[in-house]
């Protein structure tokens, strides 16, 4: 607001000659035409990488798939679908033998899709859930002083350097059915194949891989609470407790919000992890099927189809990033803003 | 601070937005090119296919190349991945890519392909002499009664045993049950195949079905057939065999080298597999079997007659974008000669499709396995050549797998299996 009033009203002193007023108001206006020029770049680019795709899968998404000329056996466009694309995913509801609405059969990909999203939230609460408290404990333990930290931080960051389909591949030898997972154990179970068993894979190999990431981000949230305050705390009396939940956690809240937000939308999105490990199987066939696996398992059947669903994963993805940007992404400014003036 | 805000939702907003973006695909679309242009041109082609693991094409190509010196063959090399050469493929047909002259298409994507209108139909001028073929090959690059792409290598189930727990190999499945019993006073398990649910689980349900008369769906790739009691009788062998022990329960997790590695470790008396397990079982350093196995083909329902296997393979195409048909035709025939199936066996132990190698001599001392081998393929049914074949495998896989586990009944999984296959074909 306060760079607009480019022109004070008139009747108000002003020094400024009409002549000299009328050459700022041009200056400024030619500066706001080159803003304009110097971000038109970023701007196409932005428009090309980003708005195309998605508007133009938007646009798929209200086709109808390709059918079969039943004449020569080719496929034909299959025109406009309405919101027939979006009820298939959220109604499950099928094309009939006669082209009337039908329930989806189990074995059609619209029938999974309720399934899909209780997988992948699933996996989301749970995953960040773990990770964030074992990521919490790694970050104490990098931020203390101790001989051989240097080597503790190095091992914990191992994981997060292997690429996930390295990662993926591993796990699925230590939980093959004659692995290290069932020798260690002692047991018997079918990792890929038992419906919980087969989600505790997918939770355990990610929560191995990502906790690092979860400590990296919360230890530079750590390193920044000054040493005094801590101190002051305890001159004051306060227990270990009193100062982790008083002193510790408020300061840290920012970084550590930051990092919950970075997981949550890479988790929500996941595909590659259970993909690979159980090629989302496990249980009646589909006890880790995500909302990406089930996007790409579509886009073999048909393109339009797959775009809609694509957009509804879109859609719930931005939603959960808006609620957490909404309700606590305003507390992370806030806090930082007061962080800031009280640092200085 | 509104500013703040605003700017961290629009930061989220671009984020999603580009996550979004990725997952959209191509266009699909029907449309394919002039199928009756450049029909007899010559000229320089190029030649795509997966990764040339075994290094038979290079050597091929530059014989083909040297014989021909105006119209030289590029070999275009994609990825040893069967999902991305099939969507690499896809982009360049939709690309209407001139560029991508002969194709070489896993026999499920043939009708997908055909359909799409992107394939040469192999008529007219540019016929294909098949009589030399083993006939379930040429049916697998048929759609619709046109046949769309030439058989260039092949492959079928064949099965292990151990000779020395078992002398004579069970022709019948029943007779396989009774064998069990042995299996189990060994205390190893008795049979196995492909059962986790990928595309080697509807190869095994498909033979299952096959071998007992049924079928999955019609000649047209579309109408559904597999709510038929042999369909019933097939996938009950399989759950079956789960629910009495005589398929170790781990069996569910089983892929191709799972089950392999269980064989060589000598847990298993029985077990399904490609002929590339043959040398790996007799040469492997970790093998217990090496000399204690021996090979069959597939058990029927009577002793008559074997069991049928789903076929494996690749076959070669024209693409209908291609300038230069005539050098291209000329091309597939140059892949079906006998000097280049010998070369594709002995090299890089790729199956042939003419029936005429599985009786050579001295193949045969090289290669053990052919004659197994022949009577395998011989007797073998493609897996569906359908344009929906990504949706009916999907159905197959997901509706039998709940099946083998006891999640269902075999009735109601070959129920909805048939339903999610009309749905697919309806849409």
């Amino acid at each position: 607001m306060s760079t607009s009033n480019v022109v004070a009203p008139p009747g108000t002193q002003n020094p400024k000659s009409p002549q000299l007023r009328a050459g700022v108001k041009k200056n400024r206006r030619q500066q706001g035409r080159w803003a304009l020029y110097l971000i038109l770049p970023t701007l196409v680019l932005l428009a090309v990488v980003i708005g195309y795709p998605v508007v133009s899968a938007i646009i798929m998404s209200f086709q109808k798939d390709a059918g079969l000329d039943p004449a020569t056996g080719l496929f034909v466009q299959g025109g406009f679908a309405g919101f027939q694309n979006y009820a298939h995913w959220l109604f499950q509801q099928c094309a009939g033998p006669n082209g009337e609405s039908i329930t989806c059969p189990p074995g059609n990909l619209g029938s999974q899709f309720w399934n899909a999203v209780f997988v992948t939230f699933f996996f989301t609460v749970t995953t960040v859930v773990l990770e964030t408290v074992l990521g919490m404990w790694f970050a104490f333990i990098m931020n203390r002083t101790f001989r051989g930290r240097g080597l503790v931080r190095a091992a914990i960051l191992v994981p997060w350097a292997i690429p996930t389909a390295v990662t993926a591949k591993l796990w699925y030898f230590i939980f093959s059915v004659a692995g290290i997972a069932n020798a260690v154990l002692g047991a018997h179970i079918l990792w890929t194949s038992d419906e919980w068993a087969s989600r505790f894979a997918v939770i355990i190999a990610d929560t191995w891989k990502t906790t690092p990431f979860m400590a990296l981000l919360i230890l530079a949230g750590l390193q920044i609470i000054p040493e005094e305050v801590y101190e002051a705390a305890k001159v004051d009396g306060a227990t270990t407790w009193q100062r982790f939940w008083r002193v510790t956690m408020p300061l840290v809240k920012p970084a550590l919000l930051v990092a919950v937000l970075f997981r949550v939308l890479d988790a929500l999105r996941i595909y590659d992890l259970p993909a690979i490990l159980t090629g989302g199987g496990g249980g009646t066939g589909n006890a880790t099927t995500t909302l990406s696996i089930l996007v790409v398992d579509q886009i073999r059947q048909g393109f339009n189809s797959a775009s809609a669903l694509s957009t509804i994963t879109f859609i719930l993805i931005f939603l959960v990033a808006f609620i957490f940007v909404r309700f606590l992404g305003t507390n992370v400014v806030r806090t930082q803003e007061a962080q800031q003036k009280g640092a200085k | 601070m509104k500013a703040a805000r605003l700017s961290v939702i629009a930061g989220v907003a671009v984020v999603g937005l580009a996550l979004a973006g990725c997952t959209g695909g191509g266009s699909g679309g029907s449309g394919g090119g002039d199928a009756s242009a450049n029909l007899t041109s010559k000229g320089p082609i190029t030649y795509v296919q997966g990764k040339d693991n075994s290094n038979v094409v290079r050597p091929l190509v530059d014989k083909w190349n040297a014989a021909h010196p105006d119209e030289k063959v590029t070999f275009k090399e994609q990825s040893d991945q069967a999902d991305q050469q099939h969507d690499d493929l896809v982009q360049h047909f939709q690309a209407k890519d001139s560029g991508y002259d002969v194709v070489d298409v896993d026999v499920v994507w043939t009708g997908e392909f055909a359909a799409k209108g992107w394939l040469q139909p192999l008529t007219g001028d540019l016929k294909m002499d098949n009589s030399a073929l083993l006939a379930p090959t040429v049916k697998s690059g048929t759609y619709n009664g046109t046949q769309y792409a030439a058989p260039q290598t092949s492959d079928g189930g064949i099965l292990y045993y151990r000779k020395d727990l078992v002398p004579t190999p069970p022709k019948t499945w029943d007779e396989m049950l009774k064998d069990c019993d042995i299996a189990k006073a060994k205390g190893i398990g008795c049979y196995a195949g492909q059962f986790a649910k990928y595309e080697g689980l509807t190869v095994n349900v498909a033979e299952a079905i096959n071998t007992n008369g049924g079928t999955i769906v019609g000649d047209d790739g579309k109408t559904v057939t597999v709510d038929s009691s042999e369909a019933n009788a097939g996938l009950t062998r399989l759950t079956d065999g789960f629910k009495n022990g005589q398929i170790p329960a781990e069996a569910i997790t089983y892929q191709e080298e799972q089950g392999r590695q269980a064989f060589e470790a000598g847990k298993l008396l029985f077990l399904r597999n490609w002929p590339y397990v043959y040398n790996l079982a007799k040469t492997d350093g970790s093998s217990t079997v090496k000399d204690t196995f021996g090979i069959a083909p597939l058990p029927g329902v009577t002793a008559d007659k074997p069991g049928v296997s789903s076929l494996g393979g690749h076959n070669a195409a024209i693409s209908v974008y291609s300038k230069h048909k005539a050098t291209a035709f000329a091309f597939l025939k140059f892949l079906q000669s006998e000097e280049t199936q010998k070369f594709f066996v002995t090299q890089g132990s790729l199956a042939p499709v003419l029936s005429s190698l599985y009786d050579d001599a001295s193949l045969n001392t090289q290669l053990p396995y052919l004659s197994t081998l022949k009577t395998s393929i011989e007797n073998a049914v493609p897996r569906p050549v359908s344009p929906f074949y990504p949706a009916i495998t999907k159905a197959v896989q997901d509706n039998s797998y709940a099946a083998l586990k006891g999640d269902k009944s075999v009735d109601q999984a070959l129920k909805d299996m048939a339903a999610a296959i009309k749905t697919a074909s309806a849409g």
